[in-house]
């Protein structure tokens, strides 16, 4: 399903200023492709990205998937926050299976499906486990997993792995792709990491600092797995690098 | 030569340093009580522990035509739940309201905000003169004691609900209604437990009081303060022993529920 991003700006108004968070976005992303939108930070891609999700109002602007007008939270795009965002008192299981709980899946059926998504994401066993009692890591692939159950057919990511420490970061970035692969989701992805940012992505959406525009979308050739270390990722993501330097040192 | 690992005696957990310190004042309390009324020598000042212990021993006998120490006491515990559940079926609703509606919020704050400061007790007249001696009395000076409490914690427990719990569960396409049962319920539970706990607490302190105004028949205030005018001091503190080992069994059953469901606020972070 292909997600449509029409001219959206947002104003945020305090003390009676009103300033521009974002201004005239324009983003097409196609379907079953994994677009990053990197910005630095304050930039407005949080906002963004809440907008898509029906969370947030924009000012100006509109948002479509599939052909249809976004008003608010739909089932076709689930969310990914930062800090995870699990319901503490429920069971990994439950926390994947709560979507569908909520539209009324029976008992087993629902059970069968969060199991199934358990072991995409790799915790085979940690089912009856609570949270808490997980890594900062696992209780983030929970998420991914609680998300993917209700089958969005986009899946917005919040800076997922910003609060992770660098291995878990690129272990959990092999994993989401390797999940991508598997399911074939559309996947919008907001970071402020260029590194991430071109290991991951098909498209990059690079912001400027706020007022956030689009100050150019790159797309990335490089063929997956991509190898971090290679001639060709270093050029690229020098390329990305330079974008971001350039518009810091034009303020 | 290997040592032969130390062997765990079962005496260790007993006689461990932080078990001996927290029984040593009760120790030391027990021995003095002992000596001064040897020394004291006025059963009407302070009893010896011996009288007291055989007031204890027989809690179902009656005690003065007054009732046994037990049945006065179930009566007690009774009022209290009553005024308890008062308390609670109208400060959660109320406290559930006012953290998601402003208006209400600011309809309700600064009468709360008046009321809460008034010590129960300071009820008292006021209870007798609208509804003489009597349950209904009892009821509204308990349930005045519990509901702040209860109402504050129950505001508490919302604040603390995250923002984003909220917003997942819409996104996951649960409807304002499921989103109160399955998030705002459950993740304001911990809290509101706490306000229930801490209220009813207050509600076992207001019934010991409510029950000594003047005209009351029963309860274990109303035998307290008999068995003062009777000259009885042993049996005021028999009855003052049971109002604390009640208060605290009780405390200790919503600490046992706190443990088990509640324990994900401690460790989530």
């Amino acid at each position: 399903m292909t997600l449509i991003v029409e001219n959206i700006s947002k104003e945020f108004e305090q003390r009676g200023v009103r300033s521009a968070a974002l201004v005239s976005i324009n983003l097409d992303v196609k379907e079953k492709e994994f677009t990053c939108v990197l910005g630095p930070s304050g930039c407005g891609k949080t906002t963004l990205l809440r907008i898509i999700a029906g969370l947030e109002k924009a000012t100006t602007g509109r948002v479509m998937i599939g052909g249809e007008l976004v008003t608010g939270p739909s089932s076709r795009m689930a969310m990914i926050f930062q800090d995870y965002s699990l319901f503490p008192w429920r069971t990994v299981i439950d926390n994947i299976a709560f979507g569908l709980e909520m539209k009324g899946v029976g008992e087993e059926e629902r059970l069968d499906v969060a199991a199934h998504y358990l072991d995409l994401i790799g915790l085979n066993g940690f089912g009856e486990n609570f949270p808490y009692e997980l890594s900062g890591g696992m209780r983030q692939r929970v998420a991914v997993a609680r998300a993917l159950a209700i089958d969005p057919s986009v899946l917005l990511m919040d800076e997922p792995f910003g609060a992770l420490d660098a291995q878990t970061r690129n272990m959990l970035q092999k994993q989401l792709l390797e999940i991508w692969d598997k399911t074939k989701k559309t996947v919008l992805f907001v970071t402020h990491s260029v590194d991430e940012a071109v290991f991951m992505a098909d498209r990059i959406v690079v912001l400027t600092s706020r007022p956030g525009t689009v100050k150019e979308v790159v797309t990335i050739d490089l063929p997956r797995p991509r190898d971090r270390t290679s001639q060709d990722f270093a050029k690229v993501r020098r390329y990305v690098l330079g974008l971001i330097d350039e518009q810091q040192s034009t303020q | 030569m290997q040592m032969p690992p130390d062997k765990p005696q079962w005496w260790h957990g007993i006689l461990s340093k932080s078990l001996l310190l927290k029984i040593a004042l009760p120790i030391i309390i027990i021995i003095s009580w002992e000596v001064l009324s040897i020394l004291i020598d006025n059963p009407f000042i302070l009893p010896s522990i011996e009288s007291v212990l055989l007031v204890l021993s027989k809690p179902f006998a009656d005690i003065l035509g007054s009732g046994s120490l037990i049945g006065n006491a179930m009566i007690s515990l009774g009022r209290v739940l009553i005024g308890f559940f008062v308390a609670a079926v109208l400060a959660i609703p109320l406290g559930i309201g006012m953290a998601r509606n402003e208006k209400l919020h600011d309809f309700f704050d600064s009468t709360v905000q008046v009321f809460r400061p008034i010590p129960p007790l300071a009820w008292v007249p006021l209870a007798l003169a609208w509804f003489r001696i009597g349950l209904v009395s009892m009821v509204f000076i308990i349930a005045i004691g519990a509901f702040f409490p209860i109402l504050l914690n129950t505001l508490d427990g919302m604040k603390s609900i995250k923002k984003t719990w909220i917003e997942a569960a819409h996104t996951l396409g649960a409807k304002e209604r499921q989103i109160l049962a399955n998030v705002v319920l459950p993740g304001a539970a911990p809290t509101i437990w706490t306000g229930l706990r801490v209220g009813f607490g207050i509600a076992w302190m207001c019934v010991v009081a409510a029950e000594m105004m003047p005209g009351t028949n029963s309860g274990i205030g109303y035998l307290i303060i008999t068995s003062y005018n009777w000259g009885q001091v042993q049996v005021i503190i028999a009855g003052i022993i049971v109002i604390g080992v009640i208060g605290l069994g009780i405390d200790y059953l919503f600490k046992v529920v706190e443990k088990k469901k509640f324990m994900w606020r401690e460790l989530d972070r």
